[in-house]
């Protein structure tokens, strides 16, 4: 059949030779399967840190090298290497985590994570300031749970996420079930992680290592979602491979629909990249979820740029061959995909306090802000753990839901959300349960200016002009990142804030409220006042010319303040 | 002229028509005209196939006489983020290859600031970061730039090329201060600095231009202008000829006071750096410093209230006179007091049978717990002579300490590492004379009398032996004067061990280790951090785990150095070692003992302990 595929621009992909291809397409090959000499490094007591090649190496098994960059000048005026720490995320399909895990995640944060965890975007959790000698037993801790953090990070499908509405909750879970059977069937199959964490002996095998990946597993990250409309949470457009779950007359999920090349990293004052919503190519029948998977990813494994890491991301991929093109290629290998099934998102937000389901359940979604928790909200939440019955389900807008209460179990653990004060945390404005952030300073190394440190504060601010306009019950997304790379997807946000320098900001206005549509660059570099008084003469504006129910994202569009992004690689005009 | 440039070789046609040419020249023509022919003679041999169609000029002998002549180096630092000040510093430097020239690229990671004062020429391409401040490599250059340690340059040119964004408020900032601090220094400017916003791309091509032809220029004019004399620098070791000596300390400038502990240390220790500049004073690695050390004022205020004597009441002291407040400040000690202080404030007071009720023991502990102050408060006196008083005191003694530095890598400098006592006593907080003086009081541009302290039984082996160094604490700072030496003047295989509480926050000198190890200068390097496991680990114990390689280091000729704390550490490390040769040489303690003597009669087991 694969003649049926018109001939492409091979020039930067597999097919080269490995040096016309990135440095780290060469470090992939050299790594032994990611072994590299990260076992050796960790020996090193010399530095806290560990080699370069193997910091990269890490990330494929979940550990990121960091430093505290507030004490990096004066750590080196003192003659002291940066204070190196790691942060370690888990592999978490669909934000799933039973009580147990709960807890023993809390202890492992309070014994070498600082006393502290966050609860990402992408519904799992990072341990941080985790010191060298400690990555083992926080590894080997997870592991006697069953967790692990293989393909967290790194050049590879990382952990696959799966909406948390409960509106559905035999669907749910059936999806659930599904994210779990994809993430676990295509993370690497390497036993570096066995060996290097759990010190395992090496196994001689005749059997290839990797028989997807091969030496140089995919271009750059690849991450995939499962959804249910009408809830959006899960931001399916900011997926490089998303599952629409259809649902048949019978109430069952009759399939997918299959949407492909989201994703919203950027680099600033460079043109040729951009964030891109994805795009809907089809529909697939359940069964067919495996091969279509392995279809959409062998075709970024073998089509991706591996010459230029900036345009390594499948939604280059698509739009540099063309969406016609890349969809024969995935049916060249997957058969054809029928014609999508029409569906409706309303929101990606999270759906706050109580919620009964149709079978009678009970879930409470707790707002836990930017994902942050500290030991006091930690050791509350384990008095939670210990009693609860359900499972814990961690959100796509980084919250918590209380999942599974059983009418008779509801009054206990709302007694105890109140005895702990954990149910005062909801008791927020709407922009602040809309809202997200990532960590960035003073932890992740791409961060230029705060963002988890500084939302809290500028929202306080947005909340007075919000009242002023008589606007505080208006649901606006507003989302910011320390850097343009939009681990909190920033760019399909109705206000999105991505750091340029310590307290200067790029503003975006124009975002989808329910994630559909990218937002477009409104005033660059700014600090505080700029943003504020650009935000005051917008939202001034919204309070008095908008149409009913019109959202502010639409409203910028409509008003003329912002043009509107039809396609993520115009958003940059 | 011709015999000036006999080497050339022209014809006698030839020369006329330079003579000729020369005649009828200005200055700036003939500036011009040297670079063109520069340009034009490593064309020539670029494409020295065509050369030798004419066998009378023989370009090559121009060249091979030429290279003495170019006597100006030229380096060409790149400061960068994201690598565009590297790529077009690398794009630079091939320019300026093919031009004749002869660049040393250096990025500023591998960059010794204390290089720039021996630049020539310099060429800085720079990014800046954030609020106008440099790439994060760059920070410890600006700092010594910018600081107060920055040496005038007025030998130095330099041009620079500074990258940035517009959309910045501080476009440039980082190449706009170093121009201004280096014309501030002294240096000159080749040629304006030139501020690129992101499309860096032209104006960078046409400073690169600029500036290469400008040098290319110059040199092709120096080659022209043979008569140049060559500088010779004389390096005729100096010797220690100073007038400074222990009688007659050095007023020592401080240059810097830095806390190496690390935020959250449960250690204090200081790198404190000290100027040498015009002392005459030199020394090895191994020598101490003596510091003449004077007591905390603050101190000195409260024993003069307890004792309520004046504190300009005169005094005389060898037959100098002072008042009483200096003299206790410089010339008592007044802080621990000695037995004889006990017996003469006893006959003063009248309280001599309570302390001589006391046994040898008690009277120990007593002078442990009771300062003079907390004496003379628990037993007062009022209207005592002042002159009575001092007789008691003992006079205020110099302090030596090891010194962390080799003048071959800081010439006129001396640097000592200076952990303070520092503890409580009747609720006070107190600290040790010397080491309390040099924390609180040696800041910056302070000075302090020192003098050198010869130690002839610490020294690298003369002829780079093998070495394995020993040290807890500041017992590392001899130790940092060996490797400072051995980077300079080389040497053999090295292996250090070294001990403190934590990782994280008191690795003295990290950075500096982990360089001589990357570089090969430190072979190996065992620490041990007693505070940071459960079970506490110490030198002694990395010592035992490399027993092996420990003895046949021994055996193939080390030299073996112990410095630091000796009421545990070096008993300790003394006793391991003898265990290490017991067990690998398999003979009887006796016998590694004498194994051991056997090495400290040959100088191969050196201690400095204290």
């Amino acid at each position: 059949m694969a003649n049926t595929l018109p001939p492409t621009d091979r020039s930067c992909d597999i097919s080269q030779p490995l040096e016309r291809l990135s440095p780290d397409e060469s470090l992939k090959a050299e790594s032994d399967y990611l072994r590299g000499t990260i076992a050796l490094g960790l020996l090193d007591r010399i530095t806290s840190a560990v080699p370069g090649n193997d910091i990269k190496l890490m990330k494929f098994h979940g550990i990121y090298e960091q430093d505290d960059r507030e004490v990096r000048d004066e750590r080196r005026r003192q003659k002291l290497e940066p204070a190196f720490q790691f942060m370690i995320r888990v592999r978490l399909p669909g934000g799933i985590c039973t009580t147990e895990r709960w807890l023993k995640i809390s202890d492992l944060a309070c014994a070498h994570g600082n006393e502290t965890l966050r609860m990402t975007t992408r519904q799992t959790f990072q341990f941080h300031w985790v010191l060298k000698q400690n990555i083992v037993p926080v590894i080997r801790g997870l592991h006697e749970v069953l967790l692990d953090t293989v393909a967290a990070c790194g050049d590879d499908s990382r952990g696959v996420m799966a909406t948390v509405n409960p509106q559905f909750p035999a669907l749910q879970a059936e999806l659930a079930a599904l994210a779990k059977t994809v993430s676990d069937h295509v993370i690497p199959k390497t036993r570096a992680y066995h060996e290097i964490w759990y010190g395992e002996k090496r196994i001689a095998s005749s059997e290839p290592e990797e028989p997807f990946y091969g030496q140089t597993y995919m271009p750059r990250k690849f991450k995939i979602g499962f959804v249910i409309p009408p809830n959006n949470d899960i931001d399916i457009y900011a997926q490089d491979l998303g599952y629409i779950a259809i649902i048949g007359e019978d109430g069952k999920i009759a399939g997918f629909n299959v949407a492909i090349g989201g994703g919203m990293g950027r680099t600033d004052k460079a043109p040729r990249t951009y964030p891109r919503t994805a795009s809907v190519i089809g529909f697939i029948t359940p069964d067919r979820l495996i091969s279509v998977t392995d279809a959409v990813m062998s075709v970024q494994r073998d089509y991706g740029n591996r010459a230029d890491r900036s345009r390594a991301r499948f939604k280059y991929t698509v739009d540099d061959k063309g969406l016609d093109w890349i969809k024969l290629a995935i049916e060249d290998r997957a058969g054809p995909l029928e014609s999508a099934r029409p569906y409706d998102f309303t929101s990606n937000a999270d759906i706050y306090g109580w919620i009964e389901s149709d079978d009678g359940s009970h879930h409470f979604t707790l707002f836990i802000e930017n994902g942050r928790l500290n030991r006091d909200m930690l050791d509350k939440i384990a008095r939670i753990a210990h009693v609860h019955k359900g499972h814990f389900r961690l959100t796509p807008n980084q919250n918590l839901m209380i999942a599974n209460i059983a009418t008779a179990d509801k009054p206990e653990i709302e007694a105890l959300l109140r005895e702990t004060g954990l149910i005062a945390f909801n008791e927020r404005s709407v922009l602040r349960l809309n809202s997200m952030a990532c960590v960035a300073l003073p932890t992740c190394g791409l961060a230029m200016a705060d963002s988890e440190r500084y939302l809290p504060d500028l929202i306080t601010k947005i909340e007075g002009i919000l009242t002023r306009y008589n606007l505080h019950n208006e649901p606006i997304t507003l989302r910011m990142t320390g850097c343009p790379n939009g681990c909190s997807r920033p760019f399909i946000a109705e206000i999105g804030l991505t750091g340029r320098a310590p307290g200067k900001y790029n503003l975006y206005l124009g975002g989808g409220f329910h994630g559909q549509r990218l937002n477009r660059l409104y005033r660059e570099n700014i600090g505080e006042p700029t943003i504020l008084e650009a935000l005051d003469e917008v939202l001034g504006r919204y309070a008095t010319e908008r149409l009913p129910d019109e959202h502010f994202g639409d409203f910028t569009i409509r008003a003329g303040i912002i043009r509107e992004v039809t396609e993520g690689r115009f958003s940059n005009d | 002229m011709a015999s000036q440039l006999s080497g050339v070789a022209l014809t006698a046609e030839q020369w006329q028509l330079v003579e000729a040419l020369g005649s009828s020249l200005t200055p700036e023509h003939a500036y011009w005209i040297s670079g063109y022919f520069a340009g034009l003679g490593s064309a020539l041999l670029r494409n020295s196939g065509t050369v030798s169609q004419s066998p009378d000029v023989r370009i090559p002998s121009v060249v091979t006489q030429a290279e003495p002549i170019a006597a100006r180096s030229l380096t060409i630092l790149h400061i960068s983020e994201t690598g565009n000040s590297t790529e077009l510093a690398i794009r630079l430097a091939t320019l300026a290859v093919e031009q004749g020239l002869n660049p040393t690229l250096v990025g500023i990671a591998d960059y010794k600031v204390r290089r720039l004062k021996e630049e020539q020429d310099l060429l800085i391409i720079t990014s800046t970061h954030g609020e106008g401040d440099p790439p994060q490599s760059g920070m410890e250059f600006f700092e010594f730039v910018e600081g107060r340690k920055a040496p005038s340059l007025p030998d130095l040119r330099y041009a620079i090329l500074a990258l940035g964004d517009m959309s910045y408020e501080h476009f440039c900032g980082a190449g706009k201060r170093l121009d201004e601090r280096l014309e501030a220094l002294g240096a000159k400017r080749l040629q304006p600095r030139v501020d690129c916003d992101v499309d860096y791309e032209d104006p960078a091509a046409a400073w690169s231009t600029g500036i290469l032809a400008l040098l290319a220029a110059e040199q092709a004019s120096a080659i022209s202008s043979a008569a140049s004399p060559s500088k010779t620098t004389g390096g005729t070791q100096q010797a220690n000829n100073s007038v400074y000596s222990k009688r007659n300390p050095f007023p020592a400038t401080v240059i810097d006071n830095i806390v190496l502990s690390g935020r959250g240390s449960t250690r204090e220790t200081h790198h404190i750096e000290i100027s040498l500049a015009d002392s005459g004073l030199t020394y090895e690695p191994g020598d101490a410093l003596g510091i003449v050390t004077n007591n905390d004022p603050a101190m000195v205020e409260a024993l003069l209230a307890a004792l309520s004597m004046n504190p300009d009441a005169p005094l005389t002291i060898k037959g100098q006179t002072t008042t009483l407040f200096d003299a206790l400040g410089k010339s008592f000690e007044i802080t621990t007091a000695t037995l004889r202080f006990l017996d003469h404030w006893g006959e003063l007071t009248g309280t001599t049978d309570i302390f001589s009720a006391m046994d040898n023991t008690k009277r120990a502990a007593f002078l442990h717990d009771n300062h003079i102050i907390d004496i003379i408060r628990a037993y007062p006196l009022k209207g005592l002579d002042p002159q009575r008083f001092v007789d008691g005191l003992r006079p205020l003694q110099p302090r030596l300490y090891s010194i962390a530095s080799s003048l071959s890598i800081c010439p006129d400098e001396a640097h000592i590492t200076v952990a303070p006592v520092r503890y409580k006593l009747h609720g006070e907080p107190r600290s040790g004379v010397a080491s309390g003086h040099l924390a609180d009081r040696a800041v910056a541009d302070s000075v302090l009398p020192v003098y050198i302290q010869s130690n002839p039984h610490f020294r690298l082996p003369s002829n780079g032996e093998p070495i394995i160094m020993i040290g807890a604490g500041t017992g590392v700072a001899p130790y940092r004067a060996f490797m400072q030496e051995r980077e300079a003047n080389g040497g053999g295989r090295s292996w250090m061990f070294f001990g403190e509480r934590n990782f994280r926050t008191d690795f003295l000198y990290q950075t500096e280790w982990q360089d001589w190890l990357k570089n090969g200068v430190l072979t190996k390097m065992e620490v041990a951090f007693s505070r940071d496991g459960a079970e506490k680990v110490y030198v002694q114990h990395r010592i035992y785990e490399h027993a092996h390689d420990v003895y046949a280091w021994l055996e193939e000729g080390a030299y073996i150095y112990l410095c630091g704390d000796a009421s545990h550490m070096a008993p300790d490390v003394h006793n391991i070692l003898v265990t290490v040769i017991e067990e690998q040489a398999s003979v009887q303690r006796e016998e590694a003992e004498e194994y051991l003597r056997d090495l400290q009669r040959d100088g191969r087991y050196q201690r400095d302990v204290y």
